[in-house]
């Protein structure tokens, strides 16, 4: 228990209430987030609705097998993220590292997918906005073809909503990283294990927004 | 109390032990010296405005500069001044007092919040100062935006970072209300400037993350011409509009709750009586917080928005009125066979009562389909939210700082100039601003900087922008001497008792004059609702006449 007191700072009563605002705090957050987000997903509803067709034909230039990859990879990190929890609360800290180890290689995967996509993306000039300029054949895709009114937009929606998102996981990666330093130093216990519980929400929120990103994105 | 001469103040010493303070008090106080000091800019840059407008054709200002001057004033204003002062000064000096908290839920984040506030604010003036003069209005609209000058990506950033301040301060202060009150603090125990920093921190929760990802999008546009707002490139800057507003709006409620807080507080010490409707008045705050959110498209009625949506924004907006009504009334109640004791900050409250009344009527008027498209960007506008923005956010602000003046400082201010000061700020601020009604009904536009061509059908024009301009001097001189005897008093003032105004929250009853490092020696606990005058007054200390 001596390490655990250590970790109650002195403005709280209890554990309990320090944990509890925490992770109110926490919430907040993430409600912050779904409404930065929601932007977004307006602006994506509004010009959909304006140009289905477009968009309909633009997002054949995204490749769903790679989506899918990256959705089956998020999902597996937030199931490893949420055992990880579940292990620091028994004090299991060996099965933790390996667990934020495991999590922090999804993230890491899936940004070296991202990678790939963007960088096939900019080498045949599909840019964001008025950099826009596809040219080239891919898997039988000519994407000179593409170039038609307002895909471009439908790209610029895709490079921001993709791009803050990745922002987020490139986020999420420095915070598993330092957690599992902290784990490993044996910061967390049973008592105190309040950064982890609040790294694995936010992880879930980062999924879930690609959950809803992939099926606009690349599927419909 | 043996430690007395012990307090927040003198606990530590040096720049330093400030700049990496996590002590709730002392957060609040740096934002006091950071909002005052952009208080002044934008003050000096109303006198600006106002002294070109005095009489017609171009005096000290040409055509762009006027602009630019008043793109500032906006800017600072808004965004450095009325949004965060009153939660960033009062919410952090005074909410954890006001539940028995030894601090706020993440002291450490509360003084990030502050950097970042700090950040983002120089970015604001260095950007238009050194990098170039953005003259957009501090509403940034596109198409115009996105061709101006550069110096709207630091504009646009700025107000993004100072935005996730505001989101920070909101967030700290909600989790603060929920988790950290002192054994006895319901609910309904709550004072209700604690209510009103509750229902901000929603707004500022809620809201603020649009304006962010619209800032986002907006530099994006700049950068890269995405293409989401700019027409040419088959984007709508209505929808910018609705972005904008749909923080701004929301935006207004974070300036004018506190305030409205404030207020409520005011009331019940100085009439000496239990706040009239206090459960009415607490959950109006949170109405007009969630009301807030549906009624942005009212800035929008001639922007082609569809006739149907600005007929349900009309009506929608017709309803804050509701609750703002239960407030108004119920602080007029509050007085109602009360000891009303006219100090200073009663002197703000009443005139908060008076000016914001009036701005809250005409802004039912402006919400009228058929009349705001004849009022619309007209000084009748200009006038009718700086009723509400100076008469409602700052009065309020200016009354609860004099209020609590005595607890920051430790020090009592001079009762005489306050007095006087806050005639010459009533007189001013209705003279530069009641004219400007006039103006606007008949038609004067906003954001012009010369009106000589209008003066052959409407001759009246030269006399009330005269009126309007001398008035707009008198209230900075009112202004001005609140700063000179408020920093008369911080080195001359007369030591402050623990509760001068015999009032009964806890950041009066239970702490020294200065409160502690800490705030309390011993965890209060709370037996009683916050304004309980009708109990013995042996429990809140008698009236001192200071």
């Amino acid at each position: 228990m001596s390490s655990a007191d250590t970790t109650l700072k002195h403005y709280f009563v209890s554990h309990e209430q320090q944990f509890d605002a925490a992770k109110l705090g926490m919430w907040l957050f993430l409600v912050t987030e779904i409404l930065l987000f929601a932007g977004m997903f307006v602006a994506y509803a509004v010009y959909r609705s304006w140009h289905p067709e477009v968009f309909l034909q633009a997002s054949e230039l995204l490749d769903w097998r790679l989506g899918a990859l990256n959705t089956v990879v998020l999902l597996a990190s937030s199931f490893t993220v949420a055992l990880s929890i579940h292990f620091v609360q028994k004090g299991e800290n060996d099965k933790v590292v390996v667990l934020l180890i495991m999590t922090l290689v999804c993230a890491a995967i899936f940004m070296v997918v991202k990678y790939f996509e963007y960088s096939g993306k900019f080498s045949h000039g599909v840019f964001p906005g008025a950099g826009f300029e596809p040219h080239g054949i891919v898997d039988g895709k000519d994407y000179s073809k593409y170039d038609i009114p307002f895909a471009p937009q439908f790209f610029s929606i895709y490079f921001v909503m993709t791009g803050i998102h990745g922002v987020h996981v490139l986020v999420g990666m420095g915070l598993f990283g330092w957690l599992t330093t902290r784990v490993a130093r044996g910061h967390f216990s049973p008592q105190y294990y309040t950064p982890v519980e609040l790294t694995g929400l936010y992880w879930h929120l980062v999924d879930i927004i690609w959950i809803f990103l992939f099926p606009l994105l690349y599927l419909i | 109390m043996s430690d007395e001469s012990h307090n927040y103040l003198n606990a530590r010493k040096g720049l330093w032990s400030w700049l990496s303070t996590t002590d709730h008090k002392r957060i609040g106080i740096m934002y006091a010296i950071a909002c005052g000091a952009f208080f002044l800019l934008g003050g000096i840059l109303a006198t600006f405005v106002r002294t070109e407008l005095g009489e017609p054709g171009e005096t000290i200002l040409g055509q762009d500069q006027y602009n630019q001057v008043f793109t500032l004033h906006g800017v600072v204003m808004v965004f450095l001044v009325i949004i965060p002062a009153i939660p960033g000064i009062l919410g952090n000096f005074v909410l954890p007092l006001q539940i028995g908290a030894k601090d706020v839920a993440f002291p450490r984040l509360n003084l990030a919040s502050w950097y970042l506030f700090m950040a983002g604010a120089i970015m604001a003036v260095c950007g238009w100062l050194f990098v170039g003069r953005v003259d957009t209005g501090w509403t940034f609209y596109t198409p115009y935006s996105s061709g101006a000058s550069n110096a709207v990506l630091w504009l646009t950033s700025a107000v993004f970072i100072a935005g996730f301040a505001s989101i920070f301060t909101g967030l700290n202060f909600i989790v603060t209300v929920h988790k950290m009150r002192a054994p006895g603090m319901t609910w309904n125990r709550l004072p209700l400037f604690t209510w009103a920093i509750y229902a901000t921190g929603i707004v500022q929760v809620l809201a603020t993350p649009v304006i962010g990802i619209t800032m986002v999008l907006l530099f994006l546009e700049k950068l890269l011409q995405i293409g989401i707002f700019d027409p040419a490139l088959g984007g709508d800057p209505v929808l910018f509009q609705h972005f904008f507003w749909f923080y701004s709006h929301p935006a207004v409620y974070i300036m004018i709750l506190p305030a409205m807080g404030i207020i409520s507080d005011l009331m019940g010490t100085f009439s000496r009586q239990h706040v009239s409707g206090y459960t009415f008045i607490a959950l109006s705050s949170v109405a007009i917080a969630f009301l807030g959110f549906l009624v942005w498209g009212h800035h929008m009625f001639v922007a082609g928005q569809s006739a149907l949506s600005s007929i349900i924004f009309s009506m929608l907006t017709f309803l804050i009125g509701i609750p703002t009504g239960i407030k108004v009334f119920n602080w007029v109640a509050t007085m109602y066979k009360g000891s009303v004791w006219l100090r200073t900050p009663m002197i703000y409250a009443l005139m908060f009562l008076f000016l914001f009344t009036i701005g809250g009527l005409t802004g039912i008027m402006v919400g009228v389909l058929a009349v705001d498209v004849h009022l619309h960007d007209t000084y009748f506008v200009v006038a009718h939210f700086h009723y509400v923005m100076m008469g409602g956010a700052l009065i309020g602000l200016i009354g609860g700082l004099h209020y609590w003046w005595p607890k920051m400082t430790g020090r009592m201010y001079n009762e005489t100039a306050g007095v006087i000061a806050a005639i010459l700020v009533f007189i001013g601020f209705n003279l530069t601003f009641f004219t400007q009604f006039f103006l606007g009904t008949k038609g004067m536009p906003r954001r012009y900087h010369d009106y000589s061509e209008f003066l052959e059908i409407y001759p009246e024009f030269a006399v009330l922008n005269l009126a309007s301009t001398i008035g707009s001097y008198i209230l900075g001189v009112g202004l001005v001497m609140i700063l000179v005897y408020a920093l008369y008093s911080l080195f001359r003032g007369p030591k402050a008792t623990a509760n001068p105004w015999g009032a009964c929250t806890l950041e009066w009853t239970h702490t020294g004059p200065v409160p502690d490092e800490h705030n309390f020696h011993d965890t209060p606990l709370v037996t009683r609702g916050p304004y309980d005058y009708h109990l013995a007054d042996d429990v809140f200390g008698k009236k001192t006449e200071s």
